[in-house]
């Protein structure tokens, strides 16, 4: 059975100008590089790491909205049309976007109603306005609004509220896959427990897939069925959440799940990384994570590792992996 | 009863009554510029009917005759000329083509400007930098030159004119649209209905047009005022409207000779100019809250 979602050896990179402005050289900015992943319907994966990392440029070469300098992207086992291509746009009714700041991607000049049956008006479905607005009713009615907010404006909303807007909006093309670009970061702790909740009850109800990106790891745990670690545009570590927090293999992946913060009083060893996350335009050689890694050798230095998998079915992307994972356990 | 009258008060305090909300809504400076720009436009509507002589009429028994404030009688209310031509005559016609005239260049501008702007934030690249250039050179070069050269070079009619008009400060259109366009297609409500799959036509037209409009709106009521600003200027030196045609700026230019004796020729229309470019811009003002939904 083909995945819905299929990722392979995706790629994306800038030219960018080093230094001011006219003197500087060109140089190449990798925001994605190399990154490979399925996602079958129905199903969650999670794609977390920190700022820059790659993980928005990530969905929106998924979803076609940047092209893509290297690799593919395939839905249902066919490759992804270019940008603005009418078999482009077509595919917008099985594959959407839920986005960070809600209040930014609404309209505010018109009402919440018009803006949920637009999609229906895209697409030319429907018929008449009046099923167009039956339909609206029952998906804001899907998401946990009421029928009074139909003409409501987004500013007069909560942002609980715009969230689930935006959502009524994708979800009224009814797709397979939402990918949900830091859904929650944007919300107050106790909206954002509520928008999760309405997303795996949607999960279950419609079968959808989700294409999950946060930086919160505890969030991404519970909404996942599969996690990806990305580090300067590459995974360094995937697989199972529930083993893959529990046991990180990746060096990186170790000091991340370090960071969680917990309420429990033991005292849990918490690793430090030095320094910043580099410069994507001067990535180290070899391997990304090599100057921040207190396990790095020579041949970190020299050589690029790819994803492996290990024993336990997960995959990393580290020369020493096995060596880590012996000395934790 | 002072108490009772005190209850009054503080409940006319906290529930204004009709009158007071209706002020709040259309403040009285904004209804008088309101009826000022009405009587412009009825002027200008209306300029054969409401001309009590034709503007070319001569009378020449009753030249330079003052008006009426000013010892003048009702024959001529607002006077007349060197050759005995109605004052309120000619104003009323070169109200009606100086808005005409502002009105047009000022659509013209809007329209173009905004065109730009839009194909400037959609293509990026070098379309955008050519669009930039061209947008800096217009703001760099001084207007009024560039009128000048033209119609010294092509000679003047009206189309010509106004279309000159219409090519004053569409840059400003044109940087205002280009800017909000890209604000919208990068992050916002654009890039959201565009991943919808809408077509560029609904984005444009249906989504970033309508959320910019408020924006050029209040532009345009700046852009009107210095329409009929550079009309007259123009108008002033010659260059603008020939006779017998008559503008605002042409009755300023023609009065100034008559200053000293007859200042009524130019008071007036000097006054149209002033009253409607004020109003216009009182009432660009009041628009802008008006018009943004997030305000109301």
């Amino acid at each position: 059975m083909t995945a819905l979602l299929e990722v392979s050896d995706l790629s994306r990179a800038y030219e960018v100008r080093r230094g001011s402005w006219p003197f500087g050289k060109m140089a190449t900015l990798h925001a994605v590089d190399g990154v490979s992943f399925e996602l079958q319907a129905g199903r969650t994966l999670g794609l977390v790491g920190e700022s820059g990392c790659g993980k928005t440029t990530t969905a929106k070469l998924v979803l076609g909205l940047v092209p893509v300098t290297g690799g593919e992207v395939r839905i249902d086992g066919e490759s992804l049309p270019a940008a603005g291509t009418q078999p482009w746009r077509a595919l917008r009714r099985r594959m959407q976007m839920v986005y960070q700041d809600p209040l930014g991607a609404l309209d505010r000049r018109l009402s919440v109603g018009r803006q949920v049956m637009e999609p229906l008006a895209i697409h030319g479905l429907g018929g008449r306005l009046a099923e167009h607005r039956e339909k609206a009713m029952a998906m804001m009615d899907a998401v946990g609004l009421a029928a009074h907010h139909f003409d409501r404006f987004p500013h007069e909303l909560s942002g609980g509220q715009r969230q689930r807007i935006v959502l009524a909006r994708a979800l009224i093309l009814d797709p397979q896959l939402l990918v949900c670009d830091e859904p929650i970061s944007a919300l107050d702790v106790s909206i954002q427990a509520q928008v999760v909740n309405l997303l795996l009850a949607l999960q279950q109800r419609l079968g959808l897939a989700y294409l999950f990106i946060s930086h919160d790891l505890r969030m991404i745990r519970q909404v996942s069925h599969e996690v990806a670690v990305m580090y300067l545009g590459r995974i360094v570590e995937q697989g199972d959440p529930d083993r893959l927090f529990a046991a990180p293999a990746h060096p990186y992946t170790q000091a991340l799940v370090s960071a969680i913060p917990t309420h429990a009083r033991q005292k849990r060893r918490r690793t430090v990384l030095p320094g910043e996350p580099p410069n994507p335009v001067d990535r180290p050689a070899g391997c990304a994570f090599h100057p921040r890694c207190r396990h790095a050798v020579a041949r970190c230095r020299v050589e690029t590792p790819q994803l492996r998998v290990l024993a336990d079915g997960r995959r990393a992307a580290c020369h020493l992996v096995e060596q880590i994972v012996a000395s934790a356990a | 009863m002072p108490a009772d009258r005190g209850a009054d008060l503080a409940a006319d305090r906290a529930h204004p009554g009709r009158v007071a909300r209706f002020f709040e809504a259309w403040p009285p400076l904004t209804l008088i510029a309101l009826a000022w720009i009405a009587l412009m436009v009825i002027a200008a509507f209306g300029a054969d009917l409401l001309a009590p002589y034709s503007f070319t009429g001569l009378d020449l028994r009753a030249r330079l005759s003052p008006p009426v404030f000013m010892g003048g009688t009702w024959a001529h209310p607002l006077g007349s000329d060197e050759l005995g031509r109605d004052v309120l005559s000619r104003l009323i016609m070169s109200i009606r083509l100086s808005l005409l005239i502002a009105f047009f260049g000022t659509l013209i501008a809007a329209a173009l400007g905004t065109a730009v702007g839009f194909v400037a934030a959609h293509f990026r690249g070098k379309v955008e930098a050519v669009i930039l250039m061209l947008i800096d050179f217009q703001a760099s070069v001084p207007f009024l030159i560039v009128a000048l050269a033209v119609l010294a070079f092509f000679g003047n009619n009206l189309v010509l004119f106004v279309l000159l008009m219409g090519l004053n400060s569409w840059e400003r259109y044109a940087r205002i649209a280009r800017g909000l366009t890209l604000a919208a297609n990068e992050q916002g409500y654009a890039a959201a209905v565009r991943q919808l799959g809408a077509t560029n036509v609904r984005v444009y037209g249906l989504h970033v047009l309508p959320n910019i409009a408020s924006t050029l709106i209040v532009s345009m009521t700046i852009t009107f005022p210095e329409t009929i600003l550079l009309e007259s200027g123009l108008s002033f030196l010659g260059l603008g409207i020939q006779p017998p045609l008559t503008s605002l700026g042409n009755m300023v230019g023609y009065g100034r000779e008559y200053l000293t004796r007859a200042p009524w020729i130019m008071l007036s229309p000097a006054a149209v100019i002033v009253l409607t470019t004020l109003s216009i811009s009182i009432v660009g003002d009041w628009l802008r809250d008006r018009l943004d939904p997030t305000l109301r």
